[in-house]
């Protein structure tokens, strides 16, 4: 099992080459120059800008291009950023782990609460809670993420005379008086500003995953073994906590790699919207002054993220499953 | 009629208790994108300063007391406060009637048939009738919402047409064929599942000028989505495709002397409809929503064309929502679209996918 992880993990990497080739010829073919920006500039000489234009191979063709920064790319080298005027490693670096921390916290949320509410919606089957569940499920599905981020902000906004709303920021990741707050005030800080962009893109997800879990609990109960636990006389929370839920919760592992894909989407988008200065943030900045190499480098971020989600969601799947190991 | 009477599926999805209302849902919402010139009382870009951020028109019954059974409006009239804002009060003294069929702006229906009359408003040209209120320039934000429907109920289909013929084209070939072609079909369509859409949505518009003109935006985010949203249906086809091929119908089909192309698209291919059409129905939103995020963050359709997602970038300041919460509209339509066709997928998929009764 050990090495069928290690081929999914390595057949990844030349797809998301071939991915990264792909989007660099479309690249290509906007028109505009990234050097634009200094060949008009009277400050910097011609010679400079011919040195930058040999340097990352500007003047060759396409393919030449791709292929010198390809090689850079597997020296950790995602070239250089012109609008930001800095490595684009050092760029994402930064934003990289704001982007990690709002994703990992939304899925610890996430799993925490919709895992047991579909439980119990299952266990109760048509009783006014599991109505009530999924009801919400229904609308949390359709509702869009930019919308009730936009909804929330506002709601926060206008009741900001409570002072319980009005301690919460709507948008940005720090305050502007960040740096003269004490070290505990800081962590209070940086928090309050977790707390909009984690619930918008826990409700996002948790109407999914509630119903999907509801779904595998109610199968599992109608299994024969459950008949047989329940009828040799095993305690109900036996019956649903030790055979049932360990049966339900695998087909969620698997799902995992899924839903991460698109909980990352949603908070690049969420992050443009309440100002997170995370990798979605950073690639619409990017796009919009036709950074290549940072479009590039923050793509193949999102790639390796989601890469590396799904290798976590197989190994908790061994972990989980000991069929899978045994296989 | 008989068919419908008797028909399993039909009863099915009558039967599911969400589909009807997102049907019924959808049917206005198209009713109102078809006849969008004759619904709208006003153009899409047809602005008047003065009456930037007005709030929603008042529909009233009473003038000085008296009923009248046509309804009215009274024009807002604004004077500044001491920040400098605009502070807007009904101005009772002139009531103008709202009636149905009124002459107004003529415009073409489908850019081909010219009509002068629009289904309601306010025969007083002098002002204005502002059902939903305005926009910051001044804009009927209710015309902009029927306008702005051609384009965001439309995405949807359109995307979901070519994401249907890359699909079927590439799930049918891999999944019929197998062996190394299907090998190689499948590593490529898995790249594009590997880049999370959004970020694989950016990086393909960053290869496009910034300003590009409305027809150009739009057919560019029908092929951006579709590029991103076939993936995972071609793998389902191909699944699919590689189970049915082993069908004896199939084997029979071969023997026969059938070509490969005709195995697919008469044998194979229509097994997988069911399948296709729940699909189908249930990523519908995903266009809309896709279209939505684009517009809103400033890559989609530009200014002063209008769609739902580019209407609600007026709603990213969050101050202008305090003052002026109706600029959130645009987003409840988005919600209703996207949960009406979920509702419609579900009640489809309850009806025809064999599996889940």
């Amino acid at each position: 099992m050990r090495d069928e992880l290690i081929r999914r993990a390595l057949v990844s990497v030349p797809q998301l080459l071939l991915m990264s080739f792909i989007t660099f010829m479309f690249i290509d073919l906007a028109p505009g120059d990234i050097l634009a920006k200094y060949r008009f500039d009277p400050r910097i000489s011609s010679e400079t800008v011919k040195m930058i234009e040999s340097k990352y191979h500007f003047d060759k063709p396409i393919v030449v291009q791709y292929g010198h920064w390809l090689w850079r790319a597997l020296h950790f080298d995602l070239g250089y950023s012109f609008s930001r005027e800095a490595p684009v490693v050092s760029v994402i670096a930064e934003r990289l782990f704001n982007t990690f921390l709002l994703s990992i916290l939304t899925i610890i949320f996430t799993w925490a609460v919709a895992v047991p509410l579909g439980i119990y919606a299952a266990v109760k089957q048509y009783s006014w809670g599991d109505r009530i569940l999924s009801f919400f499920s229904y609308f949390g599905m359709s509702l869009p993420g930019f919308f009730l981020a936009l909804i929330l902000m506002y709601l926060i906004y206008a009741g900001r005379s409570i002072p319980m709303l009005s301690a919460i920021p709507i948008g940005g990741m720090i305050s502007p008086n960040y740096e003269d707050l004490s070290f505990w005030g800081k962590i209070v800080d940086r928090v309050a500003h977790l707390i909009l962009p984690v619930i918008v893109l826990t409700i996002g997800a948790l109407a999914g995953l509630q119903r999907i879990s509801r779904g595998n609990m109610l199968e599992e109960l109608r299994k024969q073994y459950i008949t047989t636990a329940r009828a040799k006389g095993l305690p109900e929370h036996k019956v649903i906590y030790g055979h049932a839920l360990r049966n339900a919760i695998n087909p969620l592992i698997t799902l995992f790699g899924f839903e991460f894909s698109s909980l990352l989407s949603g908070a690049a988008l969420l992050e443009i919207i309440v100002n997170w200065p995370g990798l979605g943030s950073l690639m619409l900045a990017a796009v919009r002054s036709q950074d290549t190499f940072l479009v590039m480098g923050s793509m193949l971020m999102g790639g390796m993220m989601l890469i590396a989600g799904n290798l976590i969601a197989d190994i908790l799947l061994v972990i989980a499953d000991p069929r899978v190991r045994s296989r | 009629m008989k068919f419908f009477k008797e028909n399993r599926e039909v009863q099915k999805f009558l039967g599911h208790p969400l589909a009807v209302p997102g049907l019924v849902v959808l049917g206005i919402l198209y009713f109102i994108m078809i006849f969008a010139e004759f619904i709208a009382p006003y153009g899409f870009d047809n602005g008047s300063r003065e009456n930037s951020y007005q709030p929603p028109s008042r529909i009233h019954f009473f003038h000085d007391g008296k009923f009248s059974l046509q309804p009215f409006v009274y024009p807002w009239s604004f004077s500044f406060n001491e920040f400098y804002e605009r502070t807007y009060i009904e101005d009772k003294s002139r009531p103008c009637k709202l009636s149905l069929f009124v002459k107004g702006d003529e415009v073409k229906l489908w850019g081909i048939i010219p009509i002068k009359r629009h289904l309601f408003g306010i025969e007083d040209r002098s002002s204005r009738f502002y059902l939903l209120g305005a926009d910051s320039v001044g804009r009927d934000l209710f015309s902009r919402l029927v306008y702005g429907s051609r384009i965001s109920l439309t995405i949807g289909f359109i995307g979901v047409s070519v994401t249907a013929f890359l699909g079927f084209f590439i799930g049918g070939i891999s999944g019929y064929y197998g062996g190394k072609a299907d090998w190689v079909l499948m590593r490529f369509t898995e790249c594009f599942m590997l880049v999370p859409s959004f970020f694989l949505m950016l990086a393909l518009r960053s290869a496009f000028p910034m300003r590009l003109s409305s027809i150009q935006v739009y057919i560019l985010i029908v092929a951006i989505l579709s590029l991103i949203g076939w993936a995972g249906f071609a793998r389902v086809i191909r699944g699919m495709a590689l189970s049915i091929s082993k069908r004896d119908f199939v084997t029979a089909a071969r023997a026969l002397g059938a070509s490969g192309f005709r195995i697919i698209t008469f044998h194979i291919l229509p097994q997988t409809l069911s399948y296709a059409i729940v699909s189908m129905t249930l990523s519908i939103p995903a266009y809309i929503l896709g279209e939505s995020a684009l517009s809103l963050i400033g890559l989609g359709i530009q200014e002063p064309s209008a769609s739902w997602g580019n209407m609600l970038s007026a709603a990213m300041n969050v101050s202008d929502i305090q003052y002026h919460p109706w600029i959130l509209i645009p987003g409840i339509f988005i919600f209703l679209a996207v949960m009406a066709f979920n509702f419609v997928g579900d009640g489809l998929r309850d009806a025809l996918d064999p599996n889940k009764s």
